[in-house]
C-alpha cells in the first residue's frame, strides 16, 4: 500500500483514504463547440503512460476530500513530489 | 520437432527419455524477415504460429524483452469463456473459444483446455437483469450461456453458501459451460514449439530498443539490443508495454497500465468443480490440476509497471471469497504476484493496423486476455498478412476513439474480465 503526503493536511496517509485521478495536467477544454474529433480524441483518451516519471491526480477522499496533484515514479511506485491543484507542474 | 505421441513415448521409455530434442531452439536474429512480432506472450507466439501455419509466411521473428510467456502469460487465472453483451465481442472471444477446442491436437502439446464452466453470480437485482440480458444477447450469437436458480448454481459448484443471510445472497448465476481454463504456460510452450517447428525464429532476452520507419513513414524494422533486424511488417504483442513501444514509432495510444494481482492456495484434493465470478465483490476462484485454488482480484488504482500491487486489495478480495465459500476461511494462501495489464477507455482490445505503414498492433485486453489467446494470435496474423483486418476484428480499430464507435464492455461488465 502507498503511503501518500497531502498537501492540504500535510500528512502522510495510507492509500485507501485517497482515490486516484488519473494523468495530471490535462486541460479542459476552453471552447468545446470548436474542438475537431483529434482534439477529443487527444482529451478524452491519449494518456501519456510513461514508464518513470509519471504526474497524476489524487483525491484525498476519506480527509480533507481535495484534488490534489503528484509525481510518482511508475517503476518504483515512489513519489517524488505532490502538491496543491493549481501549482505549476513539477 | 519430435512429436508427442504414444508411440515416441514407448520408444523414448527404453532410451531413458534421452532422444526428446528441445521444444524451440535458441536462435540469433538474422538481418531481415518477412515479419517480425514484438512480444513472445501466448498471444505473439499464436500470431507467429498462425503465420506460419495458415497464412504462408514463415520467414518470421519473435523477439522478446524478457523470456517466453514471462509475462501476463505466465501471470494471468487462465479463465476461458465468451459470454460477452456486445455482438462485437462474442463474436472475437467465440473466435478464440473455438479455436481453443482442439488445440491441443493442433499443436500436439497439452494446453489442459479444461470446459468446466464458468459461473458468474448475481447478488443483486442489478446483476440479475444485467446477467438476463447477457444470456438472451450471447443466445442470439449462438454462444452457450444459461441462467440458474441459486440452487441450482449451490448443486453446480457445491461450496457456495447460498443461504439468504449471507452479505452477499445469491440470487442466481450465469454458466456457460464452453468456458473453463487452460494451463497457461503449456499455450505459450506449445505455441513456441509449434511455431519454431514451422521456421519462426523465437529470440528471448532481446529488448526492442527503436523502430526504424524510412522517408516514406513506413516501417523498415526494428532496433533491438541485439543490432537493427530489417522487416517491413512489424506486430507489436507487447500487453501492458504496449504504449512505450508504440511511442518509439511516434505513435500516442489511448493506454494506461495497470497492476493486477492473483493469488494462489496452498494444494488441496479437489473440492472446486469449475470457475466462479463474482464481479459485484470483485472475486473470482479455480481449482488449477496442481490443487491450489487460483484467486483473482481487481485492478490497483494507480498505473504501474512494477508487476506488484497493495495488499489492501488482496485482502478485499479474499474478504469477498471467504463470505462467499465459508468453506475456504482456513485456507493458507502461497503465493500472490501481479501483472501489468493495459487497459484502453472502453475496456475493449485494440486489434488491427496503426496509423504507420506496416505496423500492425494487438493490445488493450486489459484484464482478460489470455482467453483470446488463439483468436488474438490468429486475427494478429491475418492482419499482418492481408495488411487488412479480418471482419471479427475490423471494429476494433484506433479510428473508433475518434469517431466514437466504442465497444463499450466497461459499461457491460465494469469489472475485471
Amino acid at each position: 500500500m502507498l503511503l501518500i503526503h497531502c498537501p492540504y493536511c500535510d500528512e502522510a496517509r495510507p492509500e485507501v483514504e485517497f482515490v486516484y485521478g488519473g494523468e495530471a495536467h490535462i486541460a479542459r477544454p476552453v471552447d468545446p463547440s470548436t474542438y475537431s474529433d483529434e482534439q477529443w480524441e487527444e482529451f478524452l483518451y491519449i494518456r501519456n503512460n510513461p514508464r518513470g516519471r509519471h504526474h497524476e491526480r489524487w483525491r484525498h477522499t476519506h480527509g480533507c476530500g481535495r484534488f490534489f496533484n503528484a509525481v510518482r515514479d511508475t517503476v518504483t511506485d515512489v513519489f517524488e513530489a505532490t502538491y496543491k491543484a493549481g501549482e505549476t507542474r513539477k | 520437432m519430435k512429436r508427442f505421441s504414444g508411440f515416441n513415448l514407448i520408444g523414448e521409455a527404453f532410451r531413458s527419455h534421452q532422444g526428446w530434442p528441445e521444444h524451440w531452439p535458441d536462435k540469433a536474429p538474422k538481418a531481415s524477415y518477412d515479419a517480425i512480432i514484438v512480444g513472445a506472450g501466448g498471444h505473439g507466439l499464436g500470431a507467429a504460429y498462425y503465420l506460419a501455419k495458415k497464412y504462408g509466411i514463415t520467414n518470421v521473428a519473435v523477439i522478446e524483452k524478457g523470456w517466453l510467456g514471462g509475462g501476463n502469460t505466465g501471470r494471468n487465472t487462465t479463465i476461458i469463456r465468451s459470454n460477452y453483451l456486445y455482438d462485437e465481442s462474442a463474436h472475437l472471444y467465440d473466435h478464440a473459444v473455438k479455436l481453443w477446442d482442439g488445440l491441443s491436437q493442433e499443436l500436439n502439446y497439452n494446453i489442459m483446455y479444461s470446459k468446466r464452466g464458468v459461473l458468474m453470480l448475481a447478488h443483486n437485482v442489478h446483476d440479475v437483469q444485467s446477467f438476463k440480458r447477457h444470456i438472451h444477447a450471447n443466445r442470439l450469437n449462438g454462444v452457450d450461456n444459461e441462467w440458474l436458480t441459486p440452487e441450482e448454481c449451490k448443486a453446480y459448484c457445491p461450496p457456495l453458501d447460498i443461504s439468504p443471510r449471507t452479505r452477499h445472497p445469491v440470487l442466481g448465476g450465469a454458466l456457460q459451460r464452453r468456458g473453463g481454463t487452460a494451463r497457461h504456460d503449456s499455450v505459450a510452450w506449445g505455441y513456441a514449439r509449434a511455431a519454431s517447428a514451422l521456421g519462426v525464429d523465437i529470440i528471448q532476452n532481446c529488448a526492442v530498443t527503436g523502430i526504424r520507419r524510412g522517408a516514406d513513414g513506413a516501417i523498415e524494422g526494428v532496433e533491438t539490443e541485439r543490432g537493427f533486424i530489417a522487416s517491413r511488417r512489424v506486430g507489436v504483442s507487447a500487453a501492458g508495454s504496449t504504449s512505450l513501444v508504440m511511442k518509439m514509432a511516434g505513435l500516442d495510444f489511448p493506454l494506461e497500465s495497470y497492476p493486477l494481482q492473483a493469488l494462489v492456495s496452498e494444494p488441496v484434493k479437489p473440492i472446486f468443480p469449475c470457475v466462479v465470478m463474482s464481479n459485484t465483490v470483485h472475486a473470482y476462484m479455480s481449482q488449477s490440476d496442481k490443487g491450489e485454488l487460483v484467486i483473482g482480484a481487481g485492478t490497483d488504482q494507480y498505473t504501474s509497471y512494477s508487476q506488484r500491487g497493495a495488499f489492501h486489495i488482496v485482502e478485499h478480495t479474499l474478504a469477498a471469497i471467504c463470505e462467499i465459500f465459508p468453506i475456504f476461511t482456513r485456507m493458507r494462501m502461497l503465493r500472490t504476484w501481479g501483472g501489468i495489464v493495459d487497459v484502453t477507455p472502453d475496456r475493449s482490445p485494440i486489434l488491427g493496423k496503426t496509423p504507420v505503414k506496416g505496423l500492425y498492433v494487438n493490445c488493450g485486453w486489459g484484464t482478460g486476455g489470455f482467453k483470446a489467446t488463439p483468436g488474438a494470435g490468429d486475427l494478429l496474423a491475418y492482419t499482418i498478412a492481408h495488411d487488412e483486418p479480418h471482419k471479427i476484428n475490423a471494429p476494433y480499430n484506433l479510428d473508433r476513439f475518434r469517431n466514437g464507435r466504442l465497444i463499450d464492455e466497461a459499461a457491460a461488465a465494469a469489472v475485471a474480465h
